[in-house]
């Protein structure tokens, strides 16, 4: 929790200075309507968290939310009854496209850079070549229930966070960060590092299929509904202080870093920032904050002198 | 071995410009006069800063604003069932030094099928091509959004032996030198958006942004109550067809008495539109007027005002099918300005046209109906999917409803 | 340092085991493949306008993509180039503004401009220590956000002498695709005859290593970065010669960032550093835009082309990995 510290002051600074301008948001309508929004990106960087912990990335999973979301419409086209099949599917669809990174990456030795590069490619034609360019078909009430009724979507978040925290804090937790640490020494103490990869990449297909639910609940069929999700995912466990290459940082912080990132969006929407340099702004803190961590942690925890601030994989 | 690779191609490719000669495909020469053809009479924003809608856009042009909103008045010419064969005003030009005997090989650089508007038309060309057995090809390239891709695609179409060149432009002012290049080899025809040069034989478009943009927000106008509050949402700034829309909304809101509490863009994505307006709630308690450029996102907004709790207030769409929906069955108080997506049979017609040596427009412009809700029932189609455009023109075509995804 | 290193054992297999060579290998079938289907089409494949086509598309992405290769063999990468080129695209346009005389000017920012932000880039990624991926991220929000703040739609224009860098050709060969050849044998002579060559080897087979033994690894990142985006922007002065004006979404709407990458894998170049070359990214751009000719003579639906495209890139990286794994583990 120690290394949470940093990113959970920065999101209540964040926090307050919304606070300030719009009291409506300490009420709890307000506050859990910022949740809901914030939901499929918390579960999003929960995913990725596990996937960048173990020394990878996910490229593939903005595409993929697109893909959970049109398959939806497509399958379910208006009917209540299909809901529940459907999201069953989904929540497999989502799996195996993990699985399909995770078994790439680890046996055919292909970078995750790569490997989810190439899958990104292939689901968002795949999608499209299968409805005809555009999505087709409606999504039911029932389905639109989870990400459009706050309670729903934050009931959701709840479970996907415990789950989270207590998965790392479990025996897998710590291999996958010895994984990603140093693979030879995970492998010579006897952790099937392949095995743990695969599964990291998997539950990140299942957290994109999770978001991609929340999404397309909470504002319908759309093409572009997972457009750049990938990256605000990586820049999210990245302001979390989770270091790209592996090895270090808490879930924990990496949802925070989430919650800083909407906070950060709602802060510069209320204080009305000029579109345009919005994005100025949040690429100078992401830089900033990573510089701050990079400088400092040297200092927290002396090990891992690994020297590779600039490798990729 | 494989060092000396590099040395060897350098080789070859200097033997290759020895037996080739130099060459350039470079279109002629530019004159001063036709380009930017409106921005030298771009109107000095008209100010008015007081109702919250910021400066004129820079795209603005007051000559071709008034003609646009004058047209909305005027009648077409041509079968009133078609208004795809319909022009209003048009100034025709002879076509006679085109004539040639079929059948005909037509082309098509084509700027994107990366939206529903631009599937259903798509579409909807193709039906028509199926409709002339004249028509012996169509050759389609698509330039996936890419500029750059979409200047080598009218270049290597050239060299296809084409008998009409159709283009969709992705950008106006950097296609223009890859149009002009085509003019002189075949007749060309442009559609949708326009380019910076009079060169193609005719430029097809319906009556224009202006005419949308003014359409919606005098709706909002007449409905809202003076000192009304207003969010407008756009899709994204500088798309030249979108910032007219926008222009000619401001001045409308500018005349009125309402206020423009914010000026937004969505990217055409639900979730940040639905999360806009949320945020516009909360920080004015309510809002009186919805705005929008164009209607991807329109459900999303409406919905947004359900889940606060309140009423949906007047606010304007497009012609999918999904807000008609909500709009039935939720009894709405909206209007649905169009951008029909019928101009896509246009371009075939024109072509064949100007092949028989039969005249056309120079600038064929065609209606642009707008629905209200005495004419919803008219265009609301329960067996079409949500994003199908009703404006398609496409009811009689062979394979309609399927082809378009409808049952 | 190449997987040569085997040949003693593998003589046979000795040129399959070169990326390099499986590249244009590979080019060759699609060449081939291509022409074939092409052919029962009813088409012709090989014409004079496809060969300056295929050229034509490549060069940008081409000229990016060495670039892209310096920083990659070094150990790094960069996300930036997308926004950098369409920055360029426009400070030459606008500093050209259809004279003649401001041509050396505009060239001369463009050039002042990129090597700016590479030196940016370097610095943040040797200096801050921060991650090469998360540097140049923010990197290019920064410049996005500049250039939607600055500029909403095409600005600038190109004088007519400038358009003939875009559009004239000696023969079947394009002044671009010279421009690009030139480029590449730049940086094919800057790895592998000069010691900066060497060093960036060096420093992206391991970087630890080649500190001990005395490389200033700093200098090195700091220079490639400088390189890689004088690069783009040579990429963004050719592409506003060829659309006679700026524009702020040339280079996104391009994908030249995560396409450069593409191809420099797909050439043999390896993620992590360290391993590949200029001459193997050349091969992977040319296959890329190679298929993108076949897909469009095919008319094939844009849709497909992304299935093939990825699908092409990792089966592509994977056979590498296959290939070069006999030799050593791969690094982590």
């Amino acid at each position: 929790m120690r290394r949470a510290l940093p990113i959970l002051v920065v999101l209540a600074v964040l926090l307050a200075a919304i606070a300030i301008v719009n009291p409506f948001f300490i009420e709890p309508a307000g506050f859990l309507s910022f949740v809901r929004r914030a939901a499929p990106l918390v579960i999003l960087a929960a995913g990725q968290y596990l996937v960048i912990v173990a020394g990878e990335f996910d490229l593939s999973v903005g595409s993929l939310v697109t893909v959970e979301v049109v398959v939806a419409a497509r399958l379910i086209d208006g009917d209540e009854a299909a809901t529940w099949p459907v999201l069953a599917l989904l929540i497999v669809l989502g799996l195996v496209v993990g699985l399909v990174n995770g078994a790439v990456t680890t046996l055919l030795r292909v970078p995750s850079f790569i490997t989810t590069l190439g899958m990104m490619l292939v689901l968002s034609g795949a999608v499209f070549l299968w409805t005809g360019g555009a999505p087709r078909g409606a999504l039911s009430q029932a389905f639109r229930m989870f990400g459009r009724q706050t309670g729903w979507a934050v009931l959701i978040l709840v479970v996907v966070a415990v789950a989270a925290v207590v998965l790392m804090r479990a025996n897998f937790g710590r291999t996958l960060i010895a994984v990603g640490d140093n693979e030879r020494a995970a492998a010579l103490s006897g952790v099937r590092v392949t095995r743990v990869r695969i599964i990291a990449f998997t539950l990140s297909g299942l957290s994109a299929a999770v978001a991609g639910i929340l999404l397309g609940g909470f504002a319908g069929v759309s093409a572009q509904v997972g457009q750049g999700l990938e990256f605000q995912a990586i820049t999210a466990v990245v302001l979390g202080g989770v270091v790209l290459g592996g090895g270090r940082g808490t879930v924990v912080a990496a949802m925070a870093g989430a919650f800083t990132l909407e906070a950060l969006f709602t802060l510069l929407n209320l204080y009305g920032v000029s579109g345009a340099l919005k994005f100025t702004v949040q690429g100078v803190i992401l830089i900033a904050a990573v510089a701050a961590g990079a400088i400092r942690l040297p200092f927290l925890d002396a090990p891992k002198v690994k020297g590779d601030a600039h490798a990729v994989s | 071995m494989r060092f000396r690779r590099p040395l060897i191609l350098a080789a070859a490719a200097l033997t290759v410009f020895a037996v080739g000669g130099c060459t350039s495909d470079k279109p002629s020469t530019t004159t001063a006069a036709d380009t930017g053809a409106g921005a030298a009479q771009t109107a000095a924003a008209s100010t008015a800063p007081a109702s919250g809608t910021g400066e004129q856009s820079k795209f603005f042009v007051q000559a071709d604003y008034d003609a646009q909103l004058a047209m909305r008045s005027q009648t077409a010419e041509g079968p009133a069932d078609k208004p795809w064969e319909q022009a209003i005003a048009p100034q025709m030009v002879s076509t006679a030094e085109y004539k040639k005997d079929g059948p005909y090989h037509l082309c098509f650089s084509n700027a994107a099928v990366d939206n529903p508007w631009r599937q259903v038309g798509w579409k909807t060309m193709q039906a028509e091509v199926a409709l002339h057995k004249e028509i012996s090809e169509l050759t389609a390239l698509d330039a996936e959004g890419k500029d750059d891709k979409q200047i080598s695609d009218i270049s290597e179409l050239q060299a296809k032996g084409c008998d009409a060149l159709i283009v969709s432009p992705n950008t106006t002012a950097t296609l223009t030198p890859a149009v002009k290049g085509a003019c002189g080899k075949v007749p060309v025809i442009v559609f949708d958006r326009g380019v910076e040069t009079d060169c193609p034989v005719t430029f097809i478009k319906p009556i224009g942004g202006y005419a949308f943009g003014a359409d919606a927000a005098e709706f909002l106008v007449e409905k809202v109550p003076a000192g009304g509050k207003i969010l407008a949402l756009r899709i994204s700034p500088g798309v030249d067809v979108l910032e007219t829309r926008w222009s000619a909304a401001k001045v409308a809101f500018d005349a009125s008495g309402l206020q423009v509490v914010g000026v937004e863009f969505t990217d055409g994505d639900a979730a940040k539109a639905k999360g806009i307006v949320n945020d516009y709630i909360q920080r004015h308690g309510k809002l009186d007027g919805v705005w929008m450029d164009s209607g991807a996102t329109s459900v999303a907004v409406a919905e947004a005002f359900e889940d606060a709790g309140m009423p949906v207030p007047p606010m304007t769409g497009e012609d999918q099918q999904d807000f008609l929906r909500k709009w039935k069955d939720d009894g709405l108080t909206a209007v649905a300005p169009t951008y029909p997506t019928y101009q896509w049979r246009t371009p075939i017609i024109a072509a064949l046209k100007i092949l028989k040596g039969e005249e056309v427009p120079k600038t064929w412009n065609l209606p642009q109906p707008k629905i209200t809700a005495e004419n919803l029932d008219r265009y609301l189609q329960p067996n079409m999917p949500p994003l199908h455009y009703a404006l398609c023109g496409c009811e009689g075509m062979p394979g309609f409803p399927e082809k378009w995804g409808g049952k | 340092m190449t997987p040569n290193v085997l040949a003693g054992s593998r003589t046979r297999f000795a040129a399959l085991a070169n990326p390099t060579s499986v590249v244009f290998l590979a080019l060759a079938g699609v060449i081939l493949v291509g022409w074939a289907l092409v052919a029962v089409d009813g088409g012709q494949f090989l014409t004079m306008e496809t060969v300056v086509g295929v050229q034509q598309r490549s060069a940008a992405l081409g000229i990016v993509a060495v670039g892209q290769t310096l920083a990659i063999m070094a150990g790094s990468l960069d996300l930036s180039v997308a926004y950098l080129i369409s920055l360029t695209s426009l400070v030459a346009a606008v500093t050209m503004a259809g004279q003649d005389s401001n041509i050396v000017l505009a060239v001369g920012a463009v050039m002042g401009v990129s090597a700016l932000v590479g030196l940016v880039n370097g610095l943040m990624i040797s200096k801050l220590r921060v991650h090469a991926f998360i540097a140049t991220l923010g990197v290019s929000l920064i410049i996005k956000g500049i250039l939607s703040d600055l500029y909403d739609g095409p600005a600038g224009r190109v004088p007519e002498s400038f358009q003939h860098l875009g559009y004239d050709r000696l023969g079947p060969v394009p002044v671009s695709a010279l421009l690009w050849a030139a480029v590449a044998l730049v940086a094919w002579f800057l790895l592998r005859r000069t010691k900066y060559g060497y060093r960036v080897y060096a420093v992206g087979g391991d970087v630890e290593v080649a500190r001990l033994s005395g490389i200033r690894t700093d200098r090195v990142i700091v220079v490639t970065h400088v390189l890689c985006s004088l690069c783009a922007g040579i990429a963004g002065l050719l592409l506003a010669s060829r659309l006679g004006a700026g524009a702020p979404t040339v280079g996104t709407d391009g994908g030249y960032d995560l396409e450069s990458i593409a191809a420099v894998v797909l050439g043999g170049t390896a993620l992590a550093g360290g391993r590949g070359g200029v001459a193997g990214t050349v091969g992977g751009v040319l296959l890329l835009a190679v298929l993108d000719s076949v897909f469009n003579q095919l008319e094939v639906n844009s849709f497909f082309k992304d299935v093939v495209r990825g699908v092409v890139i990792v089966v592509a990286v994977a056979v590498y990995a296959r290939r070069t794994g006999l030799a050593g583990r791969r690094r982590t």
